[in-house]
This record gives C-alpha cells, sequence and structure tokens, in this order.
C-alpha cells in the first residue's frame, strides 16, 4: 500500500445493528440496559444517539466497536459479523483515553504501529499527516499532562483517525470540555468529516450537539434502553453551532426526549 | 549548584560538630573515634584494595539477587494481578512474608545452605522478591481499564497488551517497587554479611562484623559511611533516570 493511498483512506462502512439485547447480570440484580435496538448505518453517514445517561449509549458503542457481546442479536460491519474489537472501527472515549507514558506522536503510533502494510517511515508520516489534520503539529513531542483537555481530545482524535477505520465511534468525546474548546470542536469535527468520509457514531446528552453535528439523530431512553425516535437533520453543512435552526432542531429533539420521560439537557 | 553547595556545608558542619565532641572527651575514644581517624582508615582501606573487593563481592551478590528477585517478583506480581486462583493464593503468602523483616530469613538460610554463599542468595532473594510482587499488583490494578479497552479496539492482543500497555502504564509503581526491592536487597545482604561468616568472599558486612571483632571502631564507622555512599549512589544511578522519566511523563513529582 503506498502512502498516498493511506492518507487517501479506505471507503467509510456500512453498519447494521440487528435487534441486539444486553443485560448485566449482577450479583443483587440484571440491568436491562439494551432491548431490541434495529439500526441501519449508511456508509459515510454521521449518526447521533441522545439520550439520558443510563440509557445504554455507551454500552451500544461497546457492543458495536466489539468490545462488548450482545446477549441476543448482531452487530454487521460492512455484512461481516462484529465479534471481536477490530482496528476497522476506532473508539474516542469520553476521557481522552490517551497513554500517560507516550508523547502525543507516540500515542497516535501506537495504533498505526499495530497496522500491518505500512513501514514505519510511513507510519511517522501518517502519524504527522493527522497531528497535523487536528492542528497540533506543534505538539507532537507534548507530554500527555502538559495539553489542555481540548488539546488531549484533538490527539485522541488523531489517533483514532491514524490508522484509517472505516468507523469512527465517539462516546462522549467533549463532554468534558468547556463550552468555548466544544464549538471549536465541532467545527474541526466536521471539517474532518468532509476531507476523510468516515461512518461516525457519536453519542452524547447534549441535543444542541446533536443537532450541530448529525445527518440522523437517534432518540434513546432508559431503563430498558430502547431507540424512541429517529430524526433527520438536513441543514447544510458546515454548521454553526449557535445558529437559528440548530436551536430549533435542538428543541425538538428536547421535546421528544421528554415525551419519551428522558430529560436532557439543553445546553449541556 | 546552590543546592549541592548547601549539602556539602551540612555535612562539613556536621563533621565539625562530630569533632567538637570527640575533643571534649565526653566519650572515650574507643568508642567514638575523630572523624579524621575514621578518614584515615577509609583511605587506607581504599589503598590496600581491601574496600574495593568488599564492595565488589558485596554489589556482585546484592545485583545477583535482586536481578534474580526481580525476574521472580515482576511476572509473579502480574499474576496475582490477572487471576483471583493466584491472588488468594501466593498474592496472599506475599502480603505475608512481606511483612517479615528479611533478617529473619538468615536462620532459616544458615540451616538449609549452610555457610554458603546460596544462603547469602537466598537472603537476598527473599528480601526482593515479596514487595516488588506487592508493588506489581498494586500498579496493574491501578491502572484504568480504559487504556486496556482503548488498545483493544486498535488491535492490541493479549502478549501485546501486557507489554506494551499494562507494564508501562504501571511504571510508577514498579519503579517504587523496584526502589523498595532494592532497599530490601541491601538490609538483607547486610544482615547476611555480618551473621553469616563465609570464606567464599569477604564483603562489607564482614569488614563491620571483624570491626567489631577488633574494637576497631573507626573501621565500623569507616564501613557504615562507605555503606550509606554505595546506597545512595546505586540510588542515583538506577533510579534517578527512571523517576525523572516518570516525572517528565506524567507530570508528577511538581511542588
Ligand atoms: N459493566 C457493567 N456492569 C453492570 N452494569 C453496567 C455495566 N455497564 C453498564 N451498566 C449499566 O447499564 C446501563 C447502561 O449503561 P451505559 O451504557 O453506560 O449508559 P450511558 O452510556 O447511556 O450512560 C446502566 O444502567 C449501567 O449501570
Ligand atoms: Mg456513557
Amino acid at each position: 500500500m503506498s502512502l498516498q493511498e493511506e492518507l487517501q483512506g479506505p471507503p467509510p462502512a456500512k453498519l447494521i445493528v440487528d435487534h441486539v439485547s444486553k443485560w448485566f447480570r449482577q450479583k443483587r440484580q440484571t440491568v436491562h440496559a439494551l432491548d431490541d435496538i434495529s439500526l441501519k448505518v449508511a456508509e459515510g453517514e454521521f449518526i447521533v444517539i441522545v439520550g439520558p445517561s443510563g440509557c445504554g449509549k455507551s454500552t451500544l458503542l461497546d457492543i458495536i466497536a466489539g468490545l462488548e457481546k450482545p446477549d441476543k442479536g448482531r452487530v454487521l460491519a460492512d455484512n461481516e459479523p462484529v465479534l471481536n474489537p477490530g482496528r476497522h472501527r476506532l473508539v474516542m472515549f469520553q476521557e481522552s483515553a490517551l497513554f500517560p507514558w507516550l508523547n502525543a506522536f507516540g500515542n497516535v503510533m501506537f495504533g498505526l504501529k499495530l497496522k500491518p502494510g505500512l513501514r514505519n517511515s510511513e507510519r511517522r508520516e501518517v502519524a504527522k499527516f493527522f497531528l497535523h489534520l487536528v492542528g497540533l503539529e506543534k505538539f507532537m513531542e507534548a507530554n500527555v499532562h502538559e495539553l489542555s483537555g481540548g488539546m488531549k481530545q484533538r490527539v485522541a482524535l488523531a489517533r483514532a483517525l491514524a490508522p484509517n477505520p472505516r468507523v469512527l465511534l465517539m462516546d462522549e468525546p467533549f463532554a468534558a470540555l468547556d463550552a468555548m474548546t466544544r464549538e471549536q470542536l465541532y467545527g474541526d469535527i466536521q471539517r474532518i468529516w468532509e476531507k476523510r468520509r468516515k461512518t461516525i457514531i457519536f453519542v452524547t446528552h447534549n441535543v444542541r450537539e446533536a443537532a450541530c453535528l448529525a445527518d440522523r439523530v437517534v432518540i434513546m431512553s432508559p431503563t430498558p434502553g430502547r431507540i424512541r425516535e429517529v430524526f433527520d437533520i438536513t441543514l447544510p453543512r458546515p454548521r454553526d453551532f449557535n445558529s437559528i435552526e440548530i436551536a430549533r432542531h435542538a428543541s425538538t429533539l428536547t421535546a421528544a426526549l421528554k415525551e419519551h420521560g428522558a430529560h436532557a439537557t439543553l445546553t449541556g | 549548584m546552590r543546592r549541592s553547595l548547601l549539602a556539602i556545608v551540612f555535612f562539613v558542619a556536621l563533621a565539625a560538630l562530630w569533632g567538637a565532641i570527640v575533643r571534649a572527651q565526653i566519650w572515650s575514644p574507643v568508642l567514638l573515634p575523630s572523624p579524621l581517624s575514621v578518614w584515615d582508615y577509609v583511605v587506607n582501606a581504599g589503598r590496600d584494595g581491601t574496600l574495593l573487593s568488599a564492595s565488589i563481592v558485596t554489589l556482585r551478590r546484592l545485583l545477583s539477587g535482586y536481578v534474580i528477585g526481580l525476574a521472580i517478583g515482576l511476572p509473579l506480581g502480574l499474576l496475582t494481578a490477572s487471576s483471583t486462583f493466584v491472588e488468594d493464593t501466593i498474592g496472599v503468602l506475599a502480603l505475608g512474608l512481606q511483612t517479615l523483616p528479611s533478617v529473619c530469613w538468615v536462620p532459616l538460610a544458615l540451616l538449609w545452605f549452610g555457610q554458603t554463599e546460596s544462603a547469602m542468595l537466598f537472603v537476598v532473594i527473599m528480601g526482593t522478591v515479596w514487595s516488588v510482587v506487592i508493588a506489581t499488583d498494586t500498579g496493574v490494578r491501578t491502572i484504568p481499564p480504559i487504556y486496556a479497552r482503548a488498545a483493544r479496539t486498535m488491535g492490541s492482543r493479549p502478549f501485546h497488551k501486557w507489554t506494551r500497555v499494562i507494564l508501562p502504564a504501571s511504571l510508577p509503581y514498579l519503579v517504587s517497587g523496584m526502589k523498595q526491592g532494592w532497599a530490601f536487597a541491601w538490609r538483607s545482604l547486610m544482615a547476611a554479611e555480618i551473621y553469616v561468616t563465609i570464606l567464599t568472599g569477604f564483603g562489607l558486612g564482614h569488614l563491620l562484623h571483624y570491626g567489631r571483632e577488633l574494637n576497631a571502631m573507626d573501621q565500623v564507622i569507616g564501613i557504615m559511611l562507605v555503606i550509606i555512599v554505595i546506597g545512595l549512589l546505586a540510588d542515583k544511578i538506577l533510579f534517578s533516570p527512571w523517576e525523572r522519566f516518570l516525572h517528565r511523563r506524567w507530570g508528577t513529582g511538581k511542588r
């Protein structure tokens, strides 16, 4: 594979979540985390899942990633059942999950080193390319503790993008950041998504965030986790987080959440 | 620079105070020799090679016991952290034995191995292993599980995960465990050398022991100083680089 091809990236994947149910059995009680979840995600689609905490969003992402196994149903990625984690579906977690024993560059290299078919010099080129893409080319040598929260999530994004996954799973990646940094990142993520089409499943409990980013918003409700409603958002991109249309869509989403007995924050 | 100057001034003052007390003749010079006579002993013993050969013998024992202790302790600690069966068996044993002062191994070593190098080695290993096991175990358990999950999604398999994620992630604990293991090994070796007279090598502990037998207080204090200096140097040479690395990467140790 040439470096050029590597930087172009493979086509995004199609995902099918097929009647997935999940229970967590504990000593005292059994939690019914997901109940009969079905979802079809097209190639290159940006899906945002919204729901209050505890409604099973993270569990659903874990199952799609292959980190957890469903008790019923299955997940298909490009018509192949997902049985294990694999580098075609990378996850970006709420806390950055960056490795403190590596610097920013080392963190981005971690996943690349696990990717066969590349020379080490090419891996370094790819890592630099993605650190550049997230605007951190000056911070390659920085240690994790020296980065701000927003920069950490940028490195985490570069780390997730670098091995060129076909699906990007993002679990409330910006929840811990301040509003300013977050708005910047909404811009960045849309720009990057335009450039490097990926199938993205993005989890949040923030309806404005959902309206700003999604092609489709999936509303979930808790106990047990169910999909209640799906909204198409057809606004042109890039979208401005503070625009009136976004606010309007957000209030529709809030109304839907309330109707399904769930309260999410409007602004987050 | 200023700080090392301060340290030098402090130790010179300490030696001066010591000299003043000797000159005041509160204790007999047999019990408290002057700093100069201690210095003379150290210089002479250094010149005739006694110190060097004793230090080499001691350090060789220490290093071999320590390395074996690490080689046993590290994997054991990984095992106790990852299997409840090992945790409930070896883990509990390690916890118990770690509280045992390492001198307590000396009588047993003597009975099992006699006055041999093996007895020395055994005592040093026992002094090292358990604290390394406990530190490794604690380190691995303290790692946020999200590191391993993130690594798995990037395609990390179990062996890769252990060597590239779990071990480096627990490095802060490993280094402090290795440091503690080193201190215990050093202590237990001194105990062994003082109690076990063997013919295969004359260590610093033996010099200390014979200093006492001969009532040569300058020798006793001189050797003690040498032991302290070696301990300090080992700490600087073996562990300071690691600690600097940890502080830089993890952002710890700032005041
Ligand atoms: N490993 C687990 N063991 C037991 N219960 C769990 C586990 N993970 C999640 N749960 C439970 O499953 C439900 C869904 O959790 P989660 O997927 O984390 O929700 P969300 O991400 O939407 O906040 C919650 O009630 C949670 O307590
Ligand atoms: Mg969650």
